[in-house]
């Protein structure tokens, strides 16, 4: 077995809303340039797992949160890197598709301009992170218009344009299809299986299917825990545990 | 029969209630506008008060309204803003919160006339800006303070969680995810409060009376170290101050329609703004 | 660099926000505190018993009299008045228009009721004038009609917007179970109205009056040209009165400054704000009340 290399991790994770603990003694590692899938039934935490990792929770204010999240052995928590600065390397595609309401161009620049990207660069970088994302052909005549217009396939499409436009190093997707129909869905996921050659995604998933065909890596989550994680093929055909095995052949969830 | 009797008498008074609250209303601008029509004339709107203003027009009363109230405006709209951009994008549950939120009840239950009192206290005497257009701005603005706060809330109440998250999650930091996200987003909401806050302040009497608003000035500068003339206590002092009370009184009804229109045209474009929001 | 610039901007912009926020507490201490402070000035030369048993306000006099309890009756005689006119009214609109009225009538009768509210205090004054006073004293066979009674009907029409709107807000909130439930058992709607949905929405009701009489109140200019300025002990509806509010908005144009009846005008101001403020307590006490139950 080829050594892969892990771009980031979680170390013994507790998290806390209030009095209610969501997530328990996580330990969790993603390779470098791979997909990694989170599954697990609703409220097992996996989202939260997600949004943590670029520190969405900061705005929560009775959340709490203890243990290690490492970007290249870097704490992304109380380390050298402002919050901001880890959301600049470690992107995120939400559930909803939400883009700015604001034209299809400047959700795109956006973060180009506030990152301080050069002026003259950023036209260019714009026209690539569409072309990357699949979307230039359908919006090359139309960046001005509102990208509340566009479909919501679309839309999510944008929103990945958007985060790729940072170069981020990390990728994570929130159930980016769950509000979508097959064939978007389907040009997203062609989208993900590209974009694996230079980012690393961790992507949230309720669909087993969707993790099949795309992750490299399964994470199997059942209340806040980590119960099983290792190569797709092995979690789905070959579980080590019983609660894996019940989920992934449906018989809960 | 009898019961039909009572049926028409129980909900005869509901609708005569309404009908009441509806009369009153048509009443007064029946009144004002009937009288107040025939003085209005560009004329009117346009010179200065003239023969111990038994006759002239209002124009330095006008002036000074709207100088009032933009003064109002550029002191309460910021404070307003920022102070609701704090309870609804930084707060959290915690004394001072509630503290915050306690006064803001408060201060907007404070009786017009007490604000009147406070301009008195602090602006004209202890900050020593005198009976001065400035001073009567800035109470108004006091006044104005909890409905502006309250009416911004709201509309970045309205601006989804997930706009936030996006500008956050490109990298923006929280300033930069309010100044050009969130805000943007709630503008015409906030717009809409602030507006209808200026529509209050404006026919408001009572918080400029020692603060700054004077009987007759014949040269209306809008010099801000300067006594004004304002379109209520015109009104007031017309109908009840003058020495020939009988006299006046067709130019107290120019003066009263002139308010309305101005009050009224202020609420049109907070609910024009509204409108066009929503139909976007 | 320029990520520390960022950084920089943004911890600032937070504690601007926060000072904005400190600020609004501030407003409200130091208004507090300048009536104290004034009331205090004044309590140092008049002794408090007398100010609160005196029951002539004379200030002007060479033997100044500096008893509340004329403004005090005046303030509640008026206030009683406008409430005795506008609760029944705004009740009664409230329930039409959430019970009867259909989406059209609404959106014609809200906008009058908004518009209304609109109107500035000083044009209702300037209408207890020119239109209700002489009305008032035809009937009254009076000289003018500048009395309590002309106050209290002008200061029910300031009231009659608050009162309509949280109390329609407060029977809008009544589950509809409740409603079916009565019609269940054969009530028909009156019944229903009156024994059931207004009763449920009592709290809301409650909150609804208690921000008219705080408004009323604390309203001056309407009682200030309506109500006649006569400081002479109250005597009922159709006498001359001069309420609080009208007090301080009279005599604090003439008065020199550090006077003893300067601080007397802080000293009534004190107790007009303790008065709103009670008031604006307790209808805040029903609106959270009201609050949990539509809630549970």
């Amino acid at each position: 077995m080829i050594q892969e290399k892990i771009k980031l991790a979680a170390h013994d994770v507790n998290l806390w809303f209030g009095q209610k603990q969501i997530l328990k003694h996580i330990d969790v590692t993603f390779p470098e340039r791979k997909i990694t899938a989170l599954i697990g039934p609703s409220g097992c935490g996996k989202s939260t797992l997600l949004r943590a990792f670029n520190r969405m929770h900061d705005l929560v204010p009775d959340a709490r949160i203890e243990g290690r999240f490492l970007l290249d052995n870097t704490d992304l928590y109380g380390g050298p890197l402002s919050a901001t600065q880890v959301r600049q390397r470690i992107g995120m595609v939400f559930q909803k598709a939400n883009p700015f309401p604001k034209s299809i161009y400047d959700n795109v620049v956006y973060g180009l301009k506030i990152n301080g990207v050069p002026k003259e660069q950023q036209h260019e970088i714009v026209v690539r992170s569409l072309q990357e994302s699949y979307l230039w052909e359908e919006v090359k005549d139309e960046l001005n218009k509102p990208a509340v217009r566009l479909s919501g396939g679309q839309q999510q499409r944008l929103c990945i344009a958007r985060t790729i436009a940072l170069r981020p190093e990390v990728i994570l997707m929130d159930e980016p299809c769950s509000a979508l129909d097959p064939i978007s869905t389907a040009k997203i996921e062609e989208l993900i299986l590209k974009l694996k050659e230079e980012y690393t995604i961790v992507i949230v998933t309720h669909s087993m299917q969707q993790a099949q065909r795309i992750a490299d890596k399964t994470v199997f989550m059942y209340l806040g825990e980590v119960v099983e994680q290792g190569p797709t093929a092995s979690i789905f055909n070959n579980p080590q545990q019983e609660l894996t095995a019940n989920y992934v052949h449906g018989r809960f969830g | 029969m009898k019961r039909k009797l009572q049926f028409i008498a129980e909900w005869g008074s509901l609708l005569l209630s309404t009908a009441a609250v509806c009369c009153f209303l048509v009443v007064i601008l029946w009144d004002i506008i009937g009288k107040g029509l025939p003085v209005l004339s560009w004329e009117f709107l346009s010179s200065l008060p003239t023969d111990g203003m038994t006759k002239g027009g209002i124009l330095p009363a006008i002036v000074g309204t709207v100088s009032v109230t933009l003064i109002t405006a550029i002191s309460a709209t910021p404070f307003g803003v920022c102070c609701a951009i704090y309870l609804n994008e930084y707060a959290q549950d915690n004394w001072l919160t509630r503290s915050i939120r306690a006064s803001i009840r408060n201060l907007a239950g404070v009786p017009s006339i007490i604000y009147g009192l406070f301009g008195l206290a602090i602006f004209v005497q202890a900050l020593q800006l005198g009976t001065s257009l400035l001073a009567a701005g800035l109470t108004l603005g006091l006044l104005s303070l909890p409905y502006i706060i309250t009416t911004t809330e709201e509309a970045l109440r309205r601006v989804p969680a997930s706009t936030r998250e996006a500008a956050l999650a490109v990298g923006a930091t929280q300033l930069e995810s309010i100044r050009d996200m969130v805000l943007p987003s709630a503008i015409s909401g906030i717009l809409t409060g602030v507006v209808l806050a200026l529509s209050r302040a404006a026919g408001e009497t009572a918080p400029i009376l020692f603060t700054g608003v004077a009987f007759y000035i014949n040269n209306p500068s809008g010099a801000l170290n300067q006594e004004f003339m304002a379109l209520p206590y015109h009104l007031y002092m017309l109908s009840t101050q003058h020495q020939a009370i009988a006299e006046v009184r067709p130019l107290a009804y120019g003066t009263a329609l002139t308010l309305i229109i101005v009050v009224f045209l202020l609420n049109f474009t907070a609910f024009y703004i509204r409108y066009k929001h929503r139909s976007k | 660099m320029r990520q520390a610039r960022r950084e920089w901007w943004n911890s600032l912009g937070k504690q601007v926000f926060r000072l904005t926020g400190v600020m609004v507490i501030v407003v409200l201490m130091a208004i507090l505190g300048m009536l104290l402070w004034n009331t205090a000035a004044f309590f140092l030369e008049i002794s408090p018993v007398d100010f609160i048993t005196g029951t002539q306000w004379d200030p002007s006099s060479s033997d100044a009299q500096y008893g509340i309890l004329p403004l005090l009756v005046s303030t509640c005689l008026v206030t009683l008045g406008a409430m005795i006119i506008a609760i029944p009214i705004g009740i009664g609109t409230a329930a039409f228009l959430s019970e009867y009225a259909g989406s059209r009538l609404r959106n014609i009768l809200k906008p009058i009721i908004e518009m209304l509210a609109a109107i500035p205090s000083v044009t209702i004054g300037f209408l207890g004038i020119v239109f209700l006073g002489p009305e008032i004293a035809q009937m009254t066979g009076q000289s003018n009609g500048l009395n309590a009674l002309n106050g209290a009907i002008l200061l029910a029409i300031m009231a009659l917007p608050t009162i309509v709107t949280i109390a329609e807000d407060a029977i809008q909130g009544v589950p509809q179970s409740y409603k079916e439930a009565s019609y269940g058992v054969g009530a028909n709607r009156w019944e229903t109205l009156t024994k059931i949905t207004i009763p449920a929405a009592a709290p809301g009701i409650l909150a609804a009056v208690m921000l008219g009489v705080g408004r009323a109140i604390g309203e001056t200019m309407t009682v200030l040209m309506a109500t006649g300025n006569v400081s002479a002990f109250p005597k009922g509806f159709f006498h001359s009165v001069k309420t609080i509010t009208a007090t301080i908005a009279i005599e604090m144009g003439e008065v020199p400054y550090q006077t003893t009846h300067y601080y007397a005008l802080f000293a009534i101001a004190t107790v007009l704000f303790a008065m709103t403020l009670v008031v604006n307590l307790i209808g805040e006490h029903f609106v959270n009340k009201f609050r949990k139950y539509q809630a549970a």
